[in-house]
């Protein structure tokens, strides 16, 4: 996973509440080779047209907004389905981190473990901060993760929480195979006991 | 300390707890499907291999045909990979996989019960949403993404976050023509798309008790809907013999050692949860929904709601956008509203019951629109034919398909069209699900086949017989 440290990017506007992963990826891209990227899926159906034009009206096709790297969304973002391509299309199209009022639980989860940054602010933070970008489209975030710090282009800044396991594992690079390796005397020691409490669990092997 | 059936769960399997809350969990079972191809690309790029092959099990059902058994029935070649890389990862790496030419090959969620891979007192990990499913059989079963599926693939265990506990109590006798499809759609509306946030729902109460296991697995497999990790039911003699002799159940012994390690789950009389609701059985109607959100349901005698009367502008704001893309007019009572087709299955309602309750609805009559039914597992389908009611779904002009999860996900050609509206049995009425445009109604199996029989959505308590 590459390190999150500090992000000072542009940022695009997302005036949506309830973005579900289906949104995100449409069902029909989850099954794409991963190796190959998934920019191309992400928000597809609000992107594009179905003649795979662009939709003009849509937020990350709109001048200053293309190359955003932050998003900023409303309320509960990533809801339904577990698809963690959702996160990958986020990050394959170069969106490092996203502020929402509240994610979805999987998808938060998903984007912690992957290196995208789910900030939380409250609704009318995210609202403010909206629309600011909207006035200048283009304008930049920095997301300060040491400091847990989000500042918006007029310089207000704003605090933000991530439990101190996520956060190091983000700013070290660290994923959960590596960390969970350091436990393995006790997984092993665990994995005995259980074997013969719950025997019947392993009969048919 | 008093604990409920989660706690009792969560430390039977609880291997170490980190400071940040987070607990690393051993998983006794994890099933694959075609979605793990990610996590498996991930494993042998790191050079990794399958920790536990044997507390697995591997079935393909998203990407494969209704048509045929056959993968070269699979017309998109992304799909046709996932399946084919299953077979060769699940034979790389000494994994059952139940194919598609295995008897026993499904929808994981139908599976899983069917052959009693899971059990109560277990942790189930299934890459995939809905695998809060097997919850029924008083499992913690959590649905994870490629990231968790690698973790578990590697390591045989998972971190999770301790969750708040909500207990839901159905009390009563459900009225003739409500399901437990009706329940959990209640349920749904109630706490809402996002209420059930950061919980594991424990369903409960004289009507829980009172339904079959594949009733119950309708009712939890719908938890993810209202936004919680998962859903469960305490293991009772109902489960006990729906378990008995299945091909991975314990015997002899064993399963009087399991019976006593069972009978000790359910939550303590004393245990405390951090959220009660409680439903009233009797006040309960069929329900469907009318919106591209599970939440947005109403009874099936009522009319599609006003966003007016609406006081969240944010509420309101989604009614309204809902409406647009449903074509819905607010007031129109939900029986007037035609209906395009009907699908009946999905790991929500594809299993036997389901099948038995929709071909019910028949009687002789034909289906005016076009129908599709599609069992959650081969096992079903077997079971179904053996009963005959494939013979009554077709004579009446329903499709039969072979076990997939099919037009639950809009895949390989089994999709609802553009601006069609779909009476179907699933868990989900997202725009574009059941392909892009869709218009989606969730009802229970018996509904979807009565609206097959009178072109519109209808409710069940006035089909003459
Ligand atoms: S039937 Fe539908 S909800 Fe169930 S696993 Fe398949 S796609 Fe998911």
């Amino acid at each position: 996973m590459e390190p999150f440290t500090v992000l000072d990017a542009a940022a695009a506007p997302l005036d949506m509440s309830n973005v579900d992963t289906g949104l995100i990826i449409p069902a029909r891209f989850t099954r794409k080779p991963r190796r190959s990227g998934y920019q191309d899926y992400l928000f597809h159906d609000l992107r594009f047209r179905k003649d795979g034009s662009e939709a003009p009206g849509f937020v990350l096709n709109r001048e200053g907004f293309r190359d955003a790297r932050i998003l900023v969304a409303d309320r509960n973002f990533g809801a339904g389905s577990s698809r963690e391509q959702a996160v990958w299309s986020l990050l394959d199209y170069g969106i490092r981190c996203v502020i929402a009022a509240d994610f979805g639980e999987i998808l938060e989860a998903n984007a912690l473990k992957c290196g995208l940054l789910p900030v939380r602010l409250d609704a009318e933070s995210c609202l403010h901060l909206r629309g600011l970008l909207h006035a200048e489209p283009g304008a930049r975030i920095r997301v300060d993760l040491a400091a847990q710090r989000v500042t918006g282009p007029d310089g207000v800044a704003y605090g933000f929480d991530i439990p101190p396991f996520r956060k190091t594992c983000l700013l070290g690079g660290l994923d959960d195979i590596d960390i969970t390796r350091q436990h393995d005397a006790a997984f092993l020691a665990f994995e005995t006991a259980y074997r013969q409490r719950y025997d019947w669990l392993f009969d048919a092997e | 300390m008093a604990e409920t059936m989660y706690d009792k769960i969560w430390n039977a399997h609880a291997i170490v707890e980190r400071d940040d809350g987070q607990t690393l969990l051993y998983v006794p079972r994890h099933i694959v499907q075609e979605g793990s191809r990610f996590a498996f690309e991930f494993l042998q790029d790191r050079g990794l291999t399958v920790r536990r092959p044997r507390q697995m099990l591997a079935s393909p059902q998203m990407s494969i045909s209704t048509r045929r058994r056959d993968i070269e029935e699979i017309t998109n070649p992304d799909q046709r990979l996932t399946v084919e890389l299953l077979i060769e990862n699940t034979r790389k790496f000494g994994v059952t996989h139940y194919g598609l030419d295995d008897p026993r090959q499904g929808i994981v969620h139908v599976v899983a019960p069917e052959l009693g891979f899971v059990q109560p007192g277990t942790v189930l990990i299934i890459g995939d949403s809905h695998t809060c499913t097997a919850g029924a059989m008083g499992t913690l079963a959590i649905g994870v993404g490629a990231t968790d599926v690698l973790h578990v693939l590697a390591t045989q265990s998972i971190w999770q976050r301790k969750m708040r506990s909500l207990r839901i109590t159905v009390d009563g006798i459900l009225p003739e023509g409500v399901t437990a499809k009706d329940v959990i759609l209640t349920i749904v509306g109630r706490i809402g798309a996002n209420g059930g946030k950061g919980h594991v729902f424990e369903y409960a109460g004289s009507a829980i008790r009172a339904m079959s296991v594949e009733e119950r697995l309708t009712v939890c497999n719908m938890s993810i809907e209202a936004g919680a990790r998962s859903g469960m039911i305490a293991p009772d003699d109902t489960t006990f013999d729906y378990l008995a002799g299945r091909q991975f159940a314990p015997r002899g012994a064993s399963w009087d050692r399991a019976l006593r390690y069972w009978r000790s789950l359910p939550s303590d009389e004393a245990a405390r949860f951090d959220r009660e609701i409680h439903i009233d059985a009797a006040t309960l109607a069929p329900m469907v929904t009318w919106g591209t959100s599970p939440e947005d349901v109403v009874p099936v005698d009522g009319r599609i709601p006003d966003p007016r009367a609406e006081p969240d502008a944010e509420r309101r704001a989604h009614m309204e956008k809902t409406l647009g893309y449903m074509g819905l007019a607010p007031g129109t009572p939900v029986t007037d509203i035609a209906v395009d087709q009907v699908f009946i299955g999905s790991c929500t309602n594809a299993r036997i019951e389901d099948l038995r309750a929709a071909s019910a609805m028949i009687r002789g009559r034909r289906a005016v629109v076009p129908a599709f039914v599609v069992p959650g597992s081969t096992q079903v389908k077997h079971m179904a034919e053996a009963e005959g009611l494939d013979v009554i779904f077709r004579k009446a002009g329903f499709g039969w398909g072979e076990a997939s999860c099919s037009m639950c996900v809009g895949m390989n050609g089994d999709t609802v069209g553009a601006g069609k509206r779909c009476v179907a049995t699933i868990s989900r009425s997202a725009a574009g699900r059941q392909g892009r445009g869709s218009r989606t109604h969730l009802v229970s199996p018996a509904a979807a086949a009565a609206a097959a029989l009178t072109g519109r959505i209808t409710d069940i308590r006035k089909m003459g017989a």
